[in-house]
């Protein structure tokens, strides 16, 4: 499988996440440069976590008009997968191909720590590697990762089964003493209509190995490698 | 500064009543009217008052500090250039440095705090280094102090903002609390960067006819005369130097470190130099005299922010995240193409000169003409009086009363300010960016790999500001002992050291006296453990009014850990197992956390370091857990052998039962006393004999003071305490206290 890490001014996780992916599904991806309006033929794009533009304006505000995302919103229309981590998610939501808005924390502060979810839908590309219900453990490191969006649409997501992961209690409860951020029914990463995209505010490329605390992040690029190896 | 800018442009005052003004004393302007053979101009006058500032020249401090040890077989650059280096092997180097931002910290906390990381991070980076970690010691007033908690919100937020936003993992630290510090806190960072061995930049220019660029920010108003500033004691005008405090621009250092690197992959640098404090001034004076050459610069070719600035304004502004390059001749556009792509400001502002002379341009004037060596050569230094601390008596263990209530003084203990978990502040900090951390915070060290590798450097920032006040010698020693151990308990070799020295006024004598004996003992545990200085900072005049800082000299320590299967946490890792004490249990409760929480008092000697015992103990210590046999390792420190047990109960989520024969000394001294030079061990039983066995052969102290499993902490005379109630305590305060519900 071949992959690419868009990196913008900014970007502070590409590297972490071309580590898992070269490690994991044993393919270096390429990286690209934002300004650079090409990307190579690939079967994922990656965008990853950081501070784009130093969040300024509003995270990942600045990021969607990047000369390299008129080439990535093609390729997802495509069917391209695009997975976004993090300010990935952020940037995703605000280039329109994700629905709703990731705002400020509910308690106002930058948050790092391990946190648990609860992995709703395992019929994609990216969460088919885990058990339906799993309580997985993830680390979040976000000020933005409050998941907003009208009633509407979060029934839809709900219905149409497009939430992925869902902050959760160690056994699994949701509610929302539960969710680290005041995200909108614990939501912490959905899909597109396709499944092909994915944005995700937990980062599963800073738990891959046990000497980082836990593998519970390494089904999502097995699962990857797996599905694009066919 | 308008209030000096205007000053300056009516000149209605003498030349040597605006040197007053700057900080320059009678004879230091004597003296740069011989250097100079005339009459200095504003900006002349600017230049010789920043860079003979308490902050950049070290003049009260440069005699004392020569006297520490910065030698190893291990070092490749000692203090002097913008950080330390030292060989971690497989060719590769640690490049670190420990800085303080106090005074800014204080008027600003969230832009003070967040411009001493992004000022820390250049000059790690400016050697060539990408920056891997970042530490920080904090101390803060007396919680109840009204401004205790706003200070504590903005200093946490601007660490995470600056470091969160540029990538940098911020993975240990420590925080504590005095009401010394009510009106001058301290906020010193630390960053540890990588570099290879053969690819370290320094700050030395050379080669005449070479270009001076110019790269990052623009230039502001921002930040002028701040060396000044972190230079005098606060008075009652605090509040009106908030404009001497800079903006940091994260986003901004991102870009320019790695345009620094990228550029740092080619040969086209001679030198390079941060602008740090006295911006432009100190970059270009330091490079070009270290090189014993001259400069010649044009103002108008320097990026600026805002128009009308004049040469004194560009030449004292301490606008962040700019650096100062010399490059080969015929490099620029390479060079310039890399800064481009990653749009930051990139200008030749200048050329490397053979006369010997800083000579500035402006709108086709000469701005300024000054000789390069005898300001540093000359440069004022002082033998500053002093007078010893006073020794103070030991407490005698006996003298104080038996608590009834073991159980209850240690939940006090754990939960008090200075021990509670710190977790609220380390939350607000991405410690795992770079998925190298392999040991977060709350532990004795953090761990991080060498990416790529098996091996890792544990890192650590310690200091007992408590002891320094009690017996400066002392608590100097102990500073650097306990970084040591720190290091030590994780499985580490530690290797070096970077300082920060933080301190009261140095023209009254006591002050100095503080300084001279923590010098003296942190001299003695560096030569005793091997273990020496590579870098370092000093901010003085950290009081307001009369009132001073417990003397502070934060140390920040790195070390190396060539098997990581074998590190250590504190963390309990089972049931049946045995805990052992090793070292010397003398039951010291002087200047202890616990005659402080329990009785009110912060009298008394602090408990004596041993650097012999230190160094039997830390070495016996560090060969066993190098057998694998080891599964949990903690240091004792403040509030001694039951703090300890208790932190590693509440890591691993395990109880213990003690069993300890206290034999002559009273319970309470047995269990909170702190003495130095000791570790608890969690051991399997069956590795029990041999743990043992060797401490016996080896002169090191070893007693089974327990065993693992079950809920509680349970003790002698039937005493116990669920973990999870300790753990409850011990994590409450500072949320509740920040949410202003304590």
């Amino acid at each position: 499988m071949k992959s690419a890490v868009i990196v913008f001014p900014g970007s502070n996780c590409d590297r972490d996440v071309a580590v898992a992916l070269g490690r994991i599904t044993g393919h270096a991806p390429t990286m690209v440069w934002h300004g650079d309006r090409a990307i190579p033929k690939v079967d994922l794009i990656v965008l990853p976590g950081g501070f784009s533009y130093g969040d300024y304006l509003r995270s990942g505000a600045m990021a969607a008009h990047s000369p390299v995302m008129t080439e990535v919103a093609a390729r997802s229309k495509q069917g391209v997968p695009v997975l976004g981590i993090c300010n990935g998610f952020q940037i995703l939501t605000e280039a329109g191909l994700l629905p709703g808005a990731l705002v400020r924390n509910a308690g106002l502060r930058f948050i790092c720590r391990d946190v648990h979810l609860k992995v709703e839908n395992t019929d994609s590309m990216y969460t088919r590697r885990y058990p339906r219900g799993q309580v997985i453990r993830i680390p979040i490191a976000h000020a933005d990762g409050n998941y907003r969006a009208d009633a509407q649409t979060l029934d839809r997501l709900e219905g149409e089964g497009l939430v992925a992961v869902r902050y959760c209690g160690p056994n699994g409860e949701i509610g929302e003493q539960h969710t680290p951020n005041g995200s909108a029914r614990n939501i912490a990463g959905i899909f597109n209509e396709r499944r092909t995209v994915l944005g995700l505010m937990p980062h599963p490329e800073r738990l891959i190995e046990p000497a980082l605390g836990g593998s519970d992040g390494r089904p999502f690029f097995e699962g990857i490698a797996e599905a694009l190896a066919a | 500064m308008t209030a000096t800018k205007t000053k300056a442009a009516d000149a209605p005052k003498s030349m040597e009543a605006l040197a007053r003004e700057f900080g320059l004393s009678a004879e230091e302007y004597k003296l740069a009217l011989s250097i100079l053979g005339r009459t200095p101009n504003v900006t002349e006058l600017g230049i010789f008052s920043v860079m003979w500032s308490e902050h950049c020249s070290y003049k009260s401090s440069k005699r004392w500090l020569r006297t520490l040890p910065t030698t190893a077989p291990w070092v490749v650059c000692g203090p002097g250039e913008n950080a330390g280096v030292i060989d971690i092997g497989d060719g590769m180097v640690a490049i670190f440095k420990m800085e303080s931002h106090n005074h800014p910290s204080f008027i600003e906390p969230y832009q003070g705090a967040a411009t001493g990381v992004g000022g820390i991070l250049r000059d790690v980076f400016t050697m060539g280094a990408r920056p891997i970690a970042n530490l920080n010691a904090l101390r803060f007033g007396d919680p109840k102090h009204p401004k205790t908690r706003h200070l504590i919100a903005g200093v946490v937020g601007g660490i995470g903002g600056y470091g969160n936003c540029v990538g940098v993992p911020t993975v240990g630290g420590e925080c504590t609390f005095h009401p010394r510090y009510n009106g001058n806190i301290l906020v010193n960072a630390m960053t540890v960067g990588l570099a290879r061995a053969d690819r370290v930049f320094y700050a030395r220019a050379a080669g005449i006819g070479n270009p001076v660029v110019y790269v990052g920010s623009k230039t502001g108003r921002d930040g002028i005369h701040g060396a000044t500033m972190a230079s005098a004691v606060f008075g009652e005008e605090v509040e009106a130097k908030r404009p001497t405090v800079q903006v940091g621009d994260p986003f901004t250092e991102k870009l320019l470190i790695e345009a620094c690197l990228e550029l740092m992959e080619t040969d086209a640098i001679v030198a390079i130099q941060d602008m740090g404090a006295a911006g432009l001034t100190s970059s270009s004076f330091e490079m070009a005299g270290k090189g014993g050459l001259g400069i010649e610069i044009d103002l108008d070719q320097v990026p600026q922010r805002e128009v009308g600035m004049s040469a004194y304004e560009i030449m004292l502004s301490e606008s962040q995240e700019r650096m100062l390059m010399v490059l080969k001749q015929g490099r620029e556009a390479e060079a310039e193409r890399i800064f481009r792509k990653w749009e930051l400001d990139f200008a030749v502002i200048g050329r490397l000169t053979d006369t010997g002379r800083f000579v500035l341009r402006q709108h086709g004037q000469v701005a300024a003409d000054m000789p390069v060596a005898p300001l540093s050569e000359q440069m004022p230094e002082y033998a500053r009086p002093w007078v010893p601390s006073p020794p103070r008596p030991t407490v005698d263990p006996k003298s104080v009363p038996v608590p009834d209530d073991i159980a209850g003084v240690l939940k006090k203990l754990i939960s008090c300010p200075d021990l509670a978990s710190k977790r609220w502040i380390w939350e607000q900090y991405d410690h795992m960016v770079m998925a190298d951390t392999l040991q977060r915070p709350g532990g004795d060290a953090a761990v991080v790999r060498i990416h790529g590798s098996d091996r890792g450097l544990a890192l650590v920032t310690d200091c007992t500001p408590r002891y320094c006040d009690a017996d400066p010698k002392v608590g100097g020693a102990q500073a650097v002992a306990e970084a040591w151990r720190n290091i030590t308990a994780v499985g580490a070799k530690p290797l070096a050291i970077t300082d920060c020295m933080n301190f009261g006024n140095p023209e009254r004598p006591e002050i100095m006296g503080q300084f001279v004996g923590c010098i003296e003992g942190m001299a003695e545990a560096c030569k005793a453990l091997d273990f020496p200085v590579v870098s370092g900072n000093v901010s003085l005049y950290n009081d307001t009014g009369t009132t001073g800082v417990q003397p502070t000299p934060s140390i920040g320590g790195v070390g190396i850990l060539d098997n990581l299967r074998v590190m250590q946490t504190i963390a309990l890792k089972g049931a049946g197992h045995a805990l052992v004490r090793i070292g010397h249990t003398r039951g010291h409760l002087g200047a202890s956390l616990y005659l402080r929480e329990t009785e009110g008092r912060e009298d008394g000697a602090p408990p004596p370091v041993d650097l012999a015992e230190e160094r039997r103990n830390g070495d016996f210590v560090r060969t066993f857990i190098q057998t694998g046999k080891s599964l949990a390792c903690h240091d004792c420190s403040d509030g001694g052998l039951l703090v300890a047990v208790a932190e590693m109960a509440m890591a691993g989520g395990i109880g213990a039962t003690l069993e300890i024969p206290t034999g002559a000394l009273p319970p309470h001294a047995f269990l909170f006393g702190e003495d130095q030079a000791r570790y608890v061990l969690e051991v399997a039983e069956t590795d029990l004999a041999t743990l043992l066995t060797h401490a016996e052969n080896e002169g090191v102290i070893a007693r089974r003071i327990g065993t693992t499993g079950g809920a509680s902490l349970t003790g002698v005379g039937g005493w116990a305490i669920s973990v999870g109630e300790l753990k409850a305590a011990n994590e409450a305060w500072l949320p509740a206290y920040m949410s202003g519900n304590a």
